[in-house]
């Protein structure tokens, strides 16, 4: 009987340091920065661990039966990133074991090591080492690869010349051709036009069908519901539930409904040490009151409260809105428009959406600022529910759409003899 | 203190085993591969890096393939690099500096040395910062990484083949015939890749906590030039500091191959004995240091 279970995890946890030696540096003068840093960050470290700790993965178990094909789903940041990197052995666990019976075949990035001024023909080969197959294979499934990718007639040039298109489907086929007896899989289908994904996801459900061990995270839950046997939820770096994919898929959509609320305060501001913080966030109707229900149609905004601390020039805001799929619907940038304020003080900043084309159901914004291009301010993801009514903005009209249309109008009807 | 926890991969065949030897009726009694946490020193795990050997060679590959792209003269830099260095060696402490070379004549005496410094001074620059270069990498799948340094040094051997074919025309040229000291060239080649190894296992692997490396390196090779007999010979050196010269590793690379190539009268035997320990150091060490700190390449690059 053990030799049916492909992967088992134990009390798995994976514990991060905020703070210290991990603060990500890149450009000239951060690394300038950081070097006057050291002698300074020798005596803190001396002084005291300042570290904070935070755990991205904690106590998490689970088994996977051979054959079968496991969804993880959660929000963004619940760990499930962590978990991959950690069976994939990129990153070790800080705690607790995983076993994993066969060969393991890892794509948390489609293309990764695609090198711009080679060919498509010799990146098959240069991707599919990285990805740990023998030249031998790769000489075996050379021509599937291209055949499935369509791009014979491109083999010999530079991929740097390729459609974006062309990149992803040759990056999909080097992987898809992996044949590993355990496949593990990161969202890598959110990419690409709706033919390519619908081939990817038939490529996937193959792979199952052929009663290989397939682990698959997604925020498309679609996708999970179609090709996973069996989910798990993450939430904040620990196993919320397991089991059957449709339980598991409602409770997630049910939780992200649940836990965030109409609008936002912030409760404790001196813990962020930002040069500003968004203090209070709520969507108002049309009438200017604040709600957490909108009609269909209807004119809304979304109300903020930023505090600055010290002027801030560059300073923008943005406004991301997610279906409870976590598909993201709209994104609003104040960098788009001529908006600035800059300077210290405490500001209520409005974004209004005059033409309301969200169909009814229920949405998350997400707002956060930003000085542009690279560091944010202070970021709330999940900040505030929206919901659109099916009770539309007009009388006399009713909202009775079936389906999961993208966008939803008022049609303004009229008839003429 | 050695604990070898590291991933402990007991498999017969790693993943894949060459060919179709893998099917499900292997799958019984073939053990798991265990994922857990390490403490203290890793072990080198060669078997997994055995299993990688054909990765090692792609990204050589890919390194060599990619160096010269959309350059006008392509490769000729390789020989560009060293030939031009010489040149202005050859004029500036050959001739109105009046460095004694030896008894060979000034331009074969510093090229044959430049040769393995340049190979040094590449690889190390390309080397040390390899694992940050290659950071989509290893941020994002699962190979020892002991082959990306290795693989930014094996590069700079292809420069090097190319440098030398212009070195054996020099000594056409100027009509040098090696003696049967040549025979130990092999040897100091493989002391001046260890060098290069060694070294660029401890820098790349810092470079992945302290980006300062990046802007040391240069400085680093600069120095380390003036402190190498490349312009000048080492007899230039007092008997009695011979020994503490050799204390730098390509001190003894670089009288090292003079000594193969162009046959000074004795064998500069103290000195280079005394270099191929600290290389050995070096070397180990670093294999060592980098182990150690591989574990936590993912989270901190």
């Amino acid at each position: 009987m053990m030799s049916e279970i492909a992967i088992r995890v134990e009390d798995l946890g994976k514990r991060y340091r905020i703070g210290g030696p991990k603060e990500a540096y890149g450009t000239l003068r951060d690394s300038l920065v950081s070097l006057a840093k050291v002698p300074l960050r020798a005596v803190q470290r001396g002084r005291a661990n300042g570290h904070r700790e935070f755990w991205a993965l904690r106590d998490v178990s689970f088994e996977v039966k051979r054959g079968e094909v496991l969804g993880v789903i959660g929000r963004n940041g619940a760990g499930k990133s962590t978990l991959l990197k950690i069976l994939s052995r990129i990153t070790e666990p800080t705690t607790g074991y995983a076993e994993i019976r066969g060969r393991v075949g890892s794509l948390l990035e489609v293309g990764t090591g695609f090198h711009p001024e080679l060919t498509g023909r010799e990146n098959i080969y240069l991707n599919g080492a990285i990805l740990g197959m023998k030249k031998a294979e790769i000489d075996r499934a050379f021509d599937e690869i291209v055949e499935f990718a369509e791009i014979e007639k491109f083999l010999d040039t530079p991929v740097k010349r390729y459609s974006s298109g062309m990149y992803m489907r040759l990056a999909f086929s080097i992987a898809a051709h992996l044949e590993p007896e355990i496949l593990i899989v990161d969202e890598v289908l959110a990419v690409g036009d709706a033919t390519f994904q619908k081939k990817c996801l038939g490529k996937m459900g193959d792979v199952a069908k052929q009663g290989r061990t397939v682990l698959f995270v997604s925020h498309n839950m679609a996708a999970v519901q179609r090709l996973c046997t069996k989910c798990m939820l993450l939430a904040d770096g620990s196993v919320q539930v397991q089991g059957d994919v449709h339980h598991v898929v409602h409770d997630y959509v049910d939780g992200t409904r649940s836990t965030i609320r109409s609008s936002y305060q912030l409760i404790e501001s001196s813990q962020l040490g930002g040069k500003a913080f968004l203090e209070h966030a709520a969507v108002v109707n049309s009438k200017g009151k604040v709600t957490d229900s909108v009609l269909f149609g209807e004119p809304f905004a979304v109300r903020m409260i930023w505090q600055n601390l010290c002027d801030i020039p560059g300073l923008s805001y943005a406004i991301r809105i997610f279906d409870m799929h976590d598909r993201l619907i709209t994104a609003v940038n104040s960098i788009d428009t001529s908006l600035s304020i800059a300077s210290r003080g405490k500001y209520v900043v409005e974004c209004r959406v005059n033409h309301n084309m969200f169909p009814p159901g229920d949405y998350r914004i997400s707002i956060g600022g930003y000085i542009r291009p690279h560091s944010s301010i202070h970021v709330v993801d999940n900040c505030i529910v929206l919901s659109i009514s099916k009770m539309a903005y007009s009388k006399d009209y009713q909202y009775n759409i079936s389906g999961d249309p993208a966008v939803a109008v008022l049609g303004h009807w009229s008839i003429h003899s | 203190m050695r604990v070898e926890t590291e991933l402990t991969r007991k498999r017969l065949a790693g993943p894949g085993g060459t060919d179709g030897d893998r099917g499900t009726s292997g799958q019984e009694g073939v053990p798991p591969l265990l994922i857990k946490p390490t403490r203290g020193w890793a072990a080198l795990n060669l078997r997994d890096l055995w299993h990688y050997r054909e990765l090692l060679y792609f990204m050589t590959w890919r390194d060599v393939k990619v160096r010269y792209k959309q350059t006008a003269i392509g490769a000729a830099w390789a020989v560009l690099q060293p030939f031009l260095t010489m040149v202005v060696f050859s004029v500036i402490f050959g001739r109105l500096a009046k460095v004694p070379s030896d008894g060979v004549p000034y331009p074969v005496f510093s090229f044959s040395a430049l040769l393995p410094w340049t190979f040094f001074a590449t690889a190390i620059t390309q080397a040390g910062t390899s694992l940050v270069t290659n950071i989509n990498l290893v941020s994002k799948v699962y190979f020892p990484r002991l082959i990306v340094p290795t693989a930014g040094v094996l590069v700079g051997i292809v420069d090097f083949a190319v440098a030398f074919v212009v070195l054996f025309g020099m000594m056409l040229f100027y009509g040098i015939v090696p003696g049967i000291a040549v025979l130990t060239l092999p040897l100091f080649v493989l002391l001046a890749f260890m060098t290069a190894l060694g070294i660029s296992l401890w820098l790349s692997a810092l470079n992945v906590k302290y980006r300062d490396i990046r802007y040391t390196i240069p400085f680093l090779t600069q120095f380390w030039l003036f402190v190498t007999p490349v312009a000048y010979p080492s007899s230039m050196i007092p008997e009695q500091w011979r020994l503490l010269y050799g204390l730098n590793p390509m001190a003894g690379v670089v009288e090292g191959f003079r000594w193969a190539l162009l046959g000074s009268e004795r064998a500069p035997g103290g000195m280079i004995l005394v270099s191929a320990a600290v290389v050995v150091v070096l070397f180990v060490g670093g294999l060592f240091y980098f182990r150690r700190m591989e574990r936590e390449f993912a989270d901190v690059i």
